[in-house]
C-alpha cells in the first residue's frame, strides 16, 4: 500500500494509537493483577470482609 | 437489570466477566473491519491518502468528549442520587478520556502537518481540546489526592461539573470562531458531507473504539471495586492491631 508522501505522518498516527491504547489495555489488565494479589495476601492473613466472616460462620 | 440492581458489587462483577470479553471481541472485529475499508477507501480529493488519520482521530475526539460526558453525569450521579457505582465510574473513565484525549491531540498534530504546515495553532478547536485535556489531568490529580474515596469524588465530581461548560465549547468552536479546523462534516442537521466510501469505515472504526471504551470502562469499574475492596481489609487490619 502506497501512502504517498505523507506516509510518515500516517504511519507515525496509527503507531501512536497502537502504543496510546496497547498502554491503557496493559494498564488495566496489570491493575487487576495488582488488585487480586493484594486481596489475595490479606486473606492469607486471615483478613476477609465481615460480610465473608459472617457468612463463613453460618455455615458453621 | 436495573441500575439499582447494579449497585451490588457482587452483580456487577459478574456481569463484568461475561461483557468484557464480548465487548473486546466485538471492538476487534469492528476496528478490523473498519481499518480494512478505511485503506481501501480512495484518498480524499483535497487531503489526498493523509485522511486515513481520520480513522484514528475523529473516532478518538469523539470518545474524548463523550467519555467527559459521561464523567459528568457520573458526578451528578455522586452529589444528587448518590449512586455508589457513579464515583466508580467516574474514576475509572477518567484516565481512559485523557488516554483518548491525548491520542486526538497527537494524531491532529500528525495530520495538521502536512495540511496545514503547522503541528500546532492556536485556534479555537484545538487549544479547547488541549484544556480538555488538562482538565482530565487535573482530575486525575485530584483523585490521587485525596486518600478517602467519598471525599475524593464529591470534591472530583464539582471540578468535573465546572469543567463540563469546555464540552460545547470544544464542539461549537469551529462555528463559533474562525478557525483553522474544518466545521463538523459528519453530526449536520443537513447530514454528513462525507462520501459513503469514507464515511462507512470512519463510522465502524468508530463504534470499534466505543465497543473497546466500553470494555476498558467495565474493565477499570471492576478494578476500582477490587481496590476498594483492598482498603476496606487494610483498615479491618489495621483496628484488630489495635
Amino acid at each position: 500500500m502506497d501512502f504517498g508522501a505523507h506516509a510518515g505522518f500516517i504511519l507515525a498516527a496509527y503507531g501512536a494509537a497502537f502504543i496510546v491504547l496497547g498502554a491503557l489495555v496493559l494498564w488495566v489488565l496489570l491493575d487487576h493483577r495488582a488488585q487480586r494479589q493484594a486481596i489475595a495476601a490479606l486473606e492469607a492473613q486471615g483478613i476477609t470482609r465481615r460480610s465473608a466472616r459472617a457468612a463463613a460462620e453460618d455455615t458453621h | 437489570m436495573a441500575l439499582l440492581d447494579l449497585a451490588n458489587p457482587q452483580r456487577f462483577l459478574a456481569l463484568v466477566r461475561v461483557l468484557v470479553p464480548a465487548l473486546a471481541a466485538l471492538a476487534a472485529a469492528l476496528l478490523v473491519i473498519g481499518f480494512a475499508l478505511g485503506f481501501r477507501a480512495p484518498a480524499d480529493y483535497q487531503q489526498g491518502e493523509t485522511v486515513r488519520i481520520m480513522y484514528v482521530h475523529v473516532p478518538s475526539a469523539w470518545l474524548a468528549l463523550g467519555i467527559y460526558t459521561l464523567m459528568a453525569i457520573a458526578a451528578l450521579g455522586t452529589l444528587v442520587w448518590r449512586h455508589p457505582l457513579a464515583d466508580v465510574a467516574a474514576k475509572a473513565a477518567a484516565p481512559i478520556g485523557a488516554a483518548f484525549c491525548l491520542l486526538c491531540l497527537i494524531t491532529g498534530a500528525l495530520w495538521g502537518r502536512p495540511m496545514w504546515g503547522a503541528y500546532w495553532v492556536w485556534d479555537a478547536r484545538l487549544t479547547s481540546m488541549l484544556v480538555l485535556f488538562l482538565l482530565y489531568l487535573g482530575i486525575l490529580a485530584l483523585w490521587r489526592a485525596i486518600e478517602e474515596p467519598g471525599q475524593a469524588a464529591r470534591a472530583v465530581a464539582i471540578l468535573t461539573l465546572v469543567g463540563f461548560i469546555n464540552v460545547p465549547i470544544v464542539k461549537f468552536s469551529v462555528d463559533w470562531w474562525n478557525t483553522l479546523h474544518q466545521p463538523a462534516s459528519v453530526f449536520r442537521l443537513d447530514g454528513p458531507t462525507i462520501h459513503p466510501a469514507i464515511l462507512t469505515p470512519l463510522l465502524l472504526t468508530a463504534a470499534g473504539f466505543a465497543a473497546l471504551f466500553l470494555a476498558l470502562q467495565l474493565a477499570a469499574m471492576r478494578n476500582e471495586i477490587l481496590r476498594r475492596r483492598v482498603r476496606t481489609l487494610r483498615l479491618l487490619a489495621a483496628a484488630e492491631a489495635r
